[in-house]
């Protein structure tokens, strides 16, 4: 028992010396690795929202001029950030949005709002410096002027104005439903089955 | 510098004072030169080194905005803490409370008194040195319990009692440490300690024989452990004591506890210096004596500052000890070893009293077989986790 102690007081030493050395090699090697550091927002070389992916969740953005007016980001939306007036013009028949405010200060960025969006109108940007000075500026109003909701075409979309924009939009709901690595799983997923 | 004064009365500058008086003057003007145009700028200085050293360990930038590199970040810490309200808790004792900092900050900027940062640059070579050195750091254990007494908070108030049971511990290792050397020079004057040295390794008391070489080892642990520093800092530790005995402490007075934390470093590498490292020998390679005391200064503050630099490093690197292993580390293991160093050290004189040259060689050997040895591990460690690698330090 004794001699055990005695084995153990200079193994102690030993150890403490021996992991002592090591630990200062491993921390001395970091002196000429390069700092993982991103000095935003003053000294980088691009601006952070350009190097961020598509698929992220920033400030919530609508294309106008592809919005059906159908609501179904007002009605998906958990904290009712999301305002939308859209009455049927008496005259023409045709639906008219007259208001879409989306409240950033209350949006909590679940993105189920894109989701649901059956043209990819509402989406999420890669903008996610909103600090101002009020809580009511926070609230974005898209709707400028009463504009008339889109309508989906059978033959396809043919104005140049529109079509890259629904494009876009299209493609945004394809990423974010079903993500480029999350197809690669299933195809993945399916090959081991097979 | 008293010789320097000596001769300044003998050629009449400072005729018809009484002696006394112009002692006392010349000693309050160095006084106060050491401490404003040196003891608080070194403390700046190494406090924002010690951020950067930190960031670069930690794959950070650190502060690199205020003046080149963020040279003058210690400047703005110091502006802005000196500009805050020194609040001062309503249940706290008053005068004690308000007194502390003064205390610890008092503890450290003493023992300049004794550090030779040449041969001729000290400001009182006293006798009883090294002495008075363990004696004046000792008081900084007085300001810290008042601190965290006067407070009236727990946490102040555990933070106090185990800055005071850790500082009493170790200065016994401590002590132990440097009595080896004390038998060596038979001296306890600074002075006396670092001419009983040389120039070259082989000369220093650290490659004396393998019990100093011990002991100075032993002596920087025991050193770090006084000075409250990682890896013994459990009287600030953070993620228990939310800042230990200075919690209730704001303003001047706070910036006054972290003055004194790194001025004690630099103490702590002086020292370290002094007594095991050769302290400011330099080859006599001039007849001019100021260019010689300028060299001198040189060597002596970047073998003191490479310890700094040191303890930097082994705070980025190792984790903070538990209490009861704390008193484990001094008691079961540093005290044994340095009475071991010293019985072994007597000794060593018996046999060989005029030191054993093969032994110091071979001390020096080692030293530099365990440095090769290091970089082939820190060359490993690159290797297999291949980094981006960046060897400027500046960024």
């Amino acid at each position: 028992m004794a001699k055990n102690d005695i084995a153990r007081y200079f193994k102690n030493i030993k150890d403490a010396v021996a992991t002592i050395f090591e630990g200062m090699t491993v921390t001395c090697s970091h002196f000429v690795r390069k700092p993982y550091t991103i000095q935003y927002p003053d000294r980088v070389p691009v601006r952070i929202q350009d190097t961020l992916p598509f698929r992220y969740r920033g400030i919530l953005e609508v294309d106008l001029e592809i919005c059906t007016g159908c609501l179904a980001c007002e009605r998906a939306c958990p904290i009712d950030c999301i305002v939308i007036d859209a009455p049927k013009d008496q005259k023409t028949k045709e639906m008219l949005l007259t208001r879409f405010d989306i409240d950033i200060a209350k949006c909590m960025y679940c993105g189920l709002c894109s989701e649901v969006c059956p043209t990819g109108s509402i989406h999420h940007t890669t903008e996610f410096e909103g600090a101002d000075f009020s809580l009511e500026s926070m609230i974005r109003r898209f709707v400028k002027a009463p504009v008339v909701a889109y309508k989906a075409k059978k033959e396809g979309e043919t104005d140049p104005v529109v079509a890259p924009i629904l494009e876009r939009g299209m493609r945004y709901i394809q990423e974010f439903a079903e993500p480029a690595d999350m197809k690669k799983l299933k195809a993945e997923q399916k090959s081991a089955a097979a | 510098m008293q010789p320097f004064i000596d001769r300044l009365i003998a050629n009449g500058a400072f005729a018809g004072m009484p002696v006394e008086v112009v002692y006392a003057l010349m000693m309050i003007l160095f006084g106060v030169l050491v401490v404003f145009g040196f003891f608080l700028p070194i403390a700046g200085v190494t406090s924002w080194l010690e951020r950067r050293v930190w960031a670069r360990i930690q794959s950070r930038i650190g502060p690199n905005r205020v003046g080149p590199q963020g040279f003058l970040q210690w400047l703005a810490d110091g502006i802005k803490l000196l500009l805050k309200e020194d609040i001062v808790p309503d249940a706290a004792d008053r005068p004690l409370f308000l007194f502390a900092p003064y205390f610890v900050v008092w503890g450290i900027v003493a023992t300049f008194v004794v550090i030779p940062f040449s041969s001729s640059l000290i400001i009182a070579d006293m006798n009883v040195g090294i002495l008075y050195l363990t004696a004046v750091t000792a008081l900084v254990v007085v300001g810290v319990l008042m601190a965290g007494w006067a407070s009236n908070n727990k946490w102040s108030l555990i933070g106090g009692i185990r800055s005071a049971a850790q500082i009493i511990s170790y200065e016994i290792p401590a002590s132990l440490a440097l009595l080896p050397i004390v038998l060596l020079s038979g001296t306890l004057s600074t002075q006396g300690i670092i001419a009983a040295q040389g120039w070259a390794p082989w000369h220093w008391f650290a490659f004396h024989n393998p019990f100093t070489f011990i002991a100075a080892f032993m002596f920087y642990v025991a050193a770090l452990a006084e000075g409250n520093r990682t890896p013994f800092d459990i009287p600030e530790a953070e993620s228990e004591l939310v800042a230990g005995f200075c919690t209730e402490y704001s303003g001047f007075r706070y910036l006054l506890f972290f003055m004194a934390e790194w001025g004690n470093l630099y103490v702590i590498g002086a020292v370290a210096t002094l007594l095991f490292f050769g302290g400011w020998q330099v080859p006599a390679w001039t007849s001019n004596t100021v260019l010689l005391n300028i060299s001198q200064f040189g060597v002596f503050f970047l073998k003191s500052y490479f310890w700094v630099f040191i303890s930097m490093w082994v705070r980025a690197t190792l984790p903070r000890v538990r209490v009861d292993q704390l008193m484990i580390l001094c008691w079961k293991y540093l005290v044994p070893i340095g009475f071991m160093n010293l019985i072994g050290t007597a000794i060593w004189m018996v046999v060989w009293p005029q030191g054993n040259r093969v032994v110091q060689y071979g001390l020096v050997i080692l030293t530099v077989a365990v440095l090769v040895q290091f970089s082939r591990r820190v060359r490993f460690h690159l290797r297999r986790a291949r980094p981006e690698l960046y060897y400027s330090p500046a960024i």
